[in-house]
């Protein structure tokens, strides 16, 4: 079988998240990345999946080269090889393109990644890809097994999940508890440095929905303690004052 | 020529996250001048239960009478709706953010050649161009995004807009779609769903509980206050983690992101990671024994106390209040 995942590389998500160049730009001073906690879940069960079934595990990427410690986390992780596009994620559209182009060319049974990115929050681009190569996609996916062609899995919905079973190829946008993060150890570590990471052009230049500025919340005002022997006050101000009972 | 809404039920009932959405696109009908709203259902479902979409702002709803759809079949779904779409004539779309929602608008977005933008906060700002706000960065932040096709998706957030509930009745119309076998090539072989619950991602009240509740013997103390509350329940992430409550209550930003108007949380630290979920709420309160738990920053009120004292006196003098 031959697995493709998609990587975002996102600030941890302790970061203070800021913007410069009058609010267009993401401020990456003092932040630390991290491949998305999401694509994580989806390496390590692609991982898993690989070790079972034999074949190969290729990790993709969009973004510019400061993303390729992130990629090469990912080959530490266990991909056999990766890929970069080389150019900023412009928007999910952008995204999906670039990645349905490079899988159509590796032709890849299954194609997993995280749900969502945590710095845009999409959750886009597996639908985008999957109706991009005419390929069934879900997510969130919480369980993932292949047997043969068949692949079952569990699809998260509001208050509950459905079971669901479909044929390869197809794309799954994956949560957890789909597998368990894997730390990479030193002989992957070792291994990465020289498992092969292609860097390929961008097929496309075309966006749909770009972000142009951004904002920060207004700050929080500080909190209102109470008496923990007088919750009928608490009780009194939800009502009267912040009217949410 | 009019907005089309594409609105999901479960157990017969017409989501109110759906309802929202038919409100949102009634707003932005009135601002843009696009005419009047059509909502799209899909599946078994009353067809009184549909009128009712009216009361939201919808003026028709088109309802593909098919059983084969009443599940969330994505690809399905999403060829149902490409085709509604064509079949009024419209360039806009509006839906709800949801698992299912998200599933079919990203596919939809290709399919009819619409810039999609999800988590809208907001109308968008179409006095210059097309400028949609949405929250990113797991509500910590804002951006402005400019859609540049014709055609048009907004997946929109909770709360984005109020509620309408004053319009009239919603004609409902049969909508015959063409749908091929590949469209149900994935099947669904069972759906678990919590009954006569409040779902959590569209709760309007929220109780949540941590590891400082010790064990899952302890979730009574919450259950009697969330309902107390008409509340959903919801939880830190170690506690699915260790299996005391369910995955699907687990509030943050690898969980559920809720935006209720009220969110409580007993027992919970305040890491980052879970705040992330719950930053979109309209007002926090934290019951935290430790004073110098990071909850108490991002809270409007707080209780420093033991929660196994305060929470039954607590749902007591609501009981008695309510
Ligand atoms: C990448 C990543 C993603 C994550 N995603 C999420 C997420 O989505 N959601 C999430 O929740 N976490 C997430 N986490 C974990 C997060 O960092 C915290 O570890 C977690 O939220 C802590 O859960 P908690 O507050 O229940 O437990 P603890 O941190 O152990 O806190 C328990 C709290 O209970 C209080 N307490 C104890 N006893 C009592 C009592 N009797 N009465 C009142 N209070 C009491 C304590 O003072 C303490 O503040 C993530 C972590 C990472 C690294």
């Amino acid at each position: 079988m031959k697995i493709l995942v998609c990587i975002t590389h996102v600030p941890d998500t302790t970061s203070k998240i800021q913007f410069t160049a009058n609010n267009t730009k993401f401020d990456t001073a003092g932040v630390q990345f991290i491949i998305g906690p999401y694509d994580d879940y989806a390496l390590a069960r692609a991982v898993e999946l690989r070790d079972q079934t034999g074949g190969t595990l290729t990790a993709i990427n969009v973004g510019e080269v400061e993303t390729e410690p992130t990629l090469r986390k990912s080959l530490a992780i266990g991909a056999d090889d990766a890929i970069r596009v080389n150019s900023f994620p412009k928007d999910s559209f952008f995204v999906a393109k670039q990645i349905a182009h490079y899988a159509k060319e590796g032709g890849y049974d299954l194609i997993l990644m995280g749900r969502e990115s945590i710095d845009f929050n999409g959750g886009m681009v597996h639908g985008m890809v999957g109706e991009l190569l005419g390929m069934p996609s879900f997510s969130p996916v919480m369980k993932l097994e292949v047997e043969g062609t068949t692949v079952k899995m569990a699809r998260e919905i509001e208050g509950g999940k459905e079971m669901l079973e479909a044929k390869l190829p197809l794309i799954a946008g994956c949560q957890e508890p789909i597998a368990e993060w894997k730390i990479p150890n030193m002989r992957g570590i070792m291994s990465a440095r020289t498992k092969p990471l292609k860097v390929v052009e961008p097929v496309t230049d075309e966006t749909q929905a770009a972000a142009s500025s951004y904002q920060l919340p207004p700050a929080k005002g500080s909190v209102k303690l109470i008496d923990k022997d007088n919750v009928a006050e608490l009780v009194k101000l939800l009502k009267n004052e912040a009217k949410v009972l | 020529m009019s907005i089309l809404v594409y609105i999901e039920h479960a157990e017969g009932k017409v989501k109110k996250t759906s309802l929202e959405a038919v409100s949102f696109a009634n707003k932005l009908a009135a601002q843009t001048g696009e005419g009047d709203v059509i909502a799209v259902a899909l599946g078994t479902v009353d067809s009184a239960e549909l009128a009712s979409v009216g009361k939201a702002g919808a003026a028709k709803v088109l309802h593909a009478d098919d059983s084969r759809l009443t599940d969330g079949v994505i690809q399905a779904h999403a060829s149902a709706v490409a085709q509604a779409f064509t079949a009024i004539g419209t360039k806009t779309l509006v839906l709800a953010k949801s698992s299912l929602g998200d599933a079919v608008a990203a596919r939809l977005a290709i399919k009819l050649n619409a810039g999609l933008v999800s988590n809208v906060v907001e109308l968008p700002n179409t006095s210059n161009g097309y400028v949609v706000k949405r929250s990113i960065y797991t509500g910590k932040a804002f951006a402005e995004t400019t859609i540049t096709t014709d055609n048009k998706i907004l997946a929109v957030k909770k709360n984005a807009v109020d509620l309408k509930t004053d319009g009239g009745d919603a004609i409902v119309e049969k909508l015959s779609v063409n749908l091929s076998d590949s469209d149900f090539a994935s099947k669904i072989i069972t759906t678990e769903r919590a009954t006569g619950e409040i779902l959590l991602p569209e709760a309007d009240i929220v109780v949540s509980g941590g590891r400082g509740l010790k064990g899952p013997e302890n979730w009574g103390m919450i259950e009697d206050l969330a309902k107390t509350l008409g509340a959903a329940t919801g939880c830190s992430k170690p506690v699915s983690d260790i299996g005391w409550r369910p995955h699907h209550e687990h509030v943050g930003q690898t969980g559920v992101k809720v935006a209720p108007t009220l969110y409580v949380a007993v027992g919970i630290s305040g890491a980052i990671q879970h705040l992330a979920g719950v930053n979109s709420s309209k007002c926090i309160v934290v019951i935290n024994k430790d004073p110098e738990a990071p909850f108490f920053k991002a809270a409007d009120y707080g209780i420093v106390g033991d929660a196994f004292e305060v929470i039954p006196k607590l749902t007591e003098a609501l009981k008695a209040e309510l």
